[in-house]
């Protein structure tokens, strides 16, 4: 490969699978809040 | 769902966040990335496709992927009643959407059929070797031409999948949200990642990969002035995130209240980019074998999307050692990414009638599925399929997705004004606050951008009859198809919601106005009970956005 194509590769990598992992950490670090929604309504 | 009482059913919702990102991840991710990106990305200068794909998707994509997700999880609706709850006057945006779902649901299910054939194609090298081209068109497709008219001529090869597939989907649609569509997601997604990080390592192995490599990373900065090759970028990232015709607005009215959603967005928008950069990795690398292979570029192997995925690969399938295994893997792959985006796709539309007509899932997903399989089939499994396919893919792209995706930001950026009401909706619940950065983005560079992608796009399709297709057949499949979703969109806008819609009838909604302290609807039969909790001086605005 020649070194253009290398760097263009790794850029996209970086960017792209970097913001993956970044996103799913910071994901992780906010986990679901426990249900505080009412549950369903008792029918009649 | 209830049957007691004579409310609407109450609305549907993933089981959990993760069901929603992964689902949101398996609409995302869909024939686009395998048999599209690759394409595009070829065309568009290789390497040097990156950077409007990767500006694309930074300054576009992810900031109208948080706009569809706040809309849909604010207004908690599909994306007819999400816009029309945002301005009365706005719900001929949602219909747009609908129709443009519509439309792509008809052409994006034969492909998949293709797919499954080539799956079972590829375990016995039916086509034989040196006759992939020939097979795919003339044996495979009994490719007609559109200057006769259209055909009627069933193919059955084509057809019975097709049926088969549009079966499949409407089992997975009737099921709902929480045991249909999550649970198809939760089964297809991890094994579709696998089979294609297996097919991605197994074409690197193959000699000449490193050629193909090469071919795709290395850039052809000259594509960079094509505006052509930005629209393409953006385009892309449009069809390939599925933003902008309503189905992340209807994906997101069915997460939890409490839901962080740019958190979720983002791992969405990078998986599904993820996703494509590893698919251009798998194909180029295969292309490289089979470039080296016939002793030729790689520039020389690949001519068309189509070409690509059922031309190419086949090839390739034919040359490599243990070949079956990469062809079941891809085009296997094809199949599941294109399931789970072909539900997501169909959902705006199942979404939008349950809606407007308060009916219960069953009933309204045979009332939606089965006329719009009937076309499909109809339009698809005939001789002239693959010249209908060609045309509405490429009209629907810029005339339908495009078109609303501009006319949508400009509304609610610059008429109704709603970007802040949308911003502090986001950042109350998420980890990854937005600030006047997205509201311009959103505002200012989306309408920009979209809006010269249109023109340009104006201009190339009207100088020029497309594909050097018959004026008759552009009226009706390219340019009568794209003029028909606006009016027929203001024509469904216009119908009255009954009492029994979720319009007018949806207590869970203002019940989480009244938790998040938002103004009461207006038009909800619980309106009056909801405005209790308002100061008066609030609820005599309720509603009037």
């Amino acid at each position: 490969m020649t070194p253009t194509a290398v760097v263009m590769m790794i850029i996209a990598m970086v960017t792209v699978w970097g913001g993956l992992i970044a996103a799913v950490v910071n994901l992780a670090r906010h986990p679901e809040v426990a249900e505080s929604e009412p549950g369903p309504p008792v029918e009649l | 769902m209830s049957t007691a009482t004579t409310h609407a059913p109450r609305r549907e919702a993933f089981g959990s966040r993760n069901v929603f990102i992964l689902s949101a991840i398996g609409s995302a991710v869909g024939l686009g990335n395998i048999w599209r990106f690759p394409y595009v990305a070829y065309e568009g200068g290789g390497g040097a496709f990156l950077i409007p794909y990767l500006c694309a998707l930074l300054t576009a994509g992810i900031p109208l992927l948080f706009f569809d997700y706040a809309i849909g999880h604010r207004f908690r609706g599909s994306a007819p009643l999400a816009f029309r709850r945002m301005h009365r006057g706005a719900e001929p945006l949602g219909w747009w959407q609908v129709l443009i779902c519509v439309v792509i649901a008809t052409y994006y299910a034969v492909i998949i059929a293709w797919a499954a054939m080539y799956t079972w194609f590829s375990a016995q090298l039916t086509w034989g070797k040196g006759n992939e081209e020939g097979f795919f068109f003339t044996d495979f497709l009994q490719k007609g031409d559109a200057a006769d008219g259209l055909s009627t001529q069933f193919v059955p090869l084509v057809g019975w999948p097709l049926i088969g597939v549009w079966l499949v989907v409407i089992i997975i649609m009737g099921l709902g949200v929480k045991r249909g569509i999550g649970r198809a997601n939760l089964v297809l997604m991890p094994l579709l990642t696998v089979m294609f990080a297996v097919l991605v390592v197994q074409s690197l192995f193959l000699p000449g990969a490193i050629d193909g490599l090469n071919a795709f990373f290395t850039p052809n900065w000259e594509a960079l002035a094509d505006p052509a090759v930005w629209a393409s970028a953006y385009g892309h990232i449009f069809f390939s995130l599925s933003v902008a015709f309503g189905i992340m607005v209807t994906y997101a009215s069915y997460l939890k209240r409490k839901t962080d959603l740019t958190g979720s967005g983002l791992v969405v928008a990078f998986a599904n980019s993820g996703f494509e950069i590893l698919a251009g990795i798998g194909v180029f690398a295969a292309l490289g074998f089979m470039a080296q292979a016939q002793g030729t570029d790689v520039s020389g192997v690949a001519a068309s999307g189509i070409g690509l995925a059922f031309v190419a690969f086949p090839t390739i399938v034919s040359q490599a050692a243990g070949g079956s295994i990469i062809g079941v893997l891809f085009f296997g792959a094809l199949v599941f990414a294109g399931v789970t985006s072909l539900i997501s796709v169909l959902e705006v539309v199942v979404a939008a009638l349950q809606d407007k007509l308060g009916w219960g899932r069953v009933r309204t997903t045979l009332i939606v599925s089965i006329p719009i399989a009937l076309i499909s089939i109809a339009l698809f499994s005939t001789t002239t399929a693959l010249v209908v396919l060609d045309t509405t893919d490429a009209f629907v792209n810029a005339f339908g997705i495009m078109a609303v995706a501009l006319v949508a930001v400009i509304v609610v950026a610059w008429m109704l004004r709603k970007l802040p009401v949308l911003r502090e909706h986001l950042n109350r619940r998420s980890s990854f606050g937005v600030g006047w950065f997205w509201m311009l983005l959103v505002g200012a560079l989306a309408p920009i951008v979209l809006g010269y992608l249109f023109i340009s796009e104006l201009i190339a399709k009207i100088s020029t009859p497309y594909g050097g297709y018959p004026d008759w057949f552009l009226a009706i499949f390219g340019w009568g198809m794209v003029i028909a979703l606006i009016v027929l969109a203001v024509l469904l806008a216009l119908l009255p919601w009954s009492r029994r819609s979720h319009a007018k009838d949806d207590p869970d909604y203002d019940e989480f106005l009244v938790e998040e302290h938002y103004e009461p609807d207006a038009e909800t039969g619980t309106v009056r009970t909801a405005r209790e909790y308002m100061t008066p001086e609030s609820a005599s605005n309720g509603g009037r956005a």
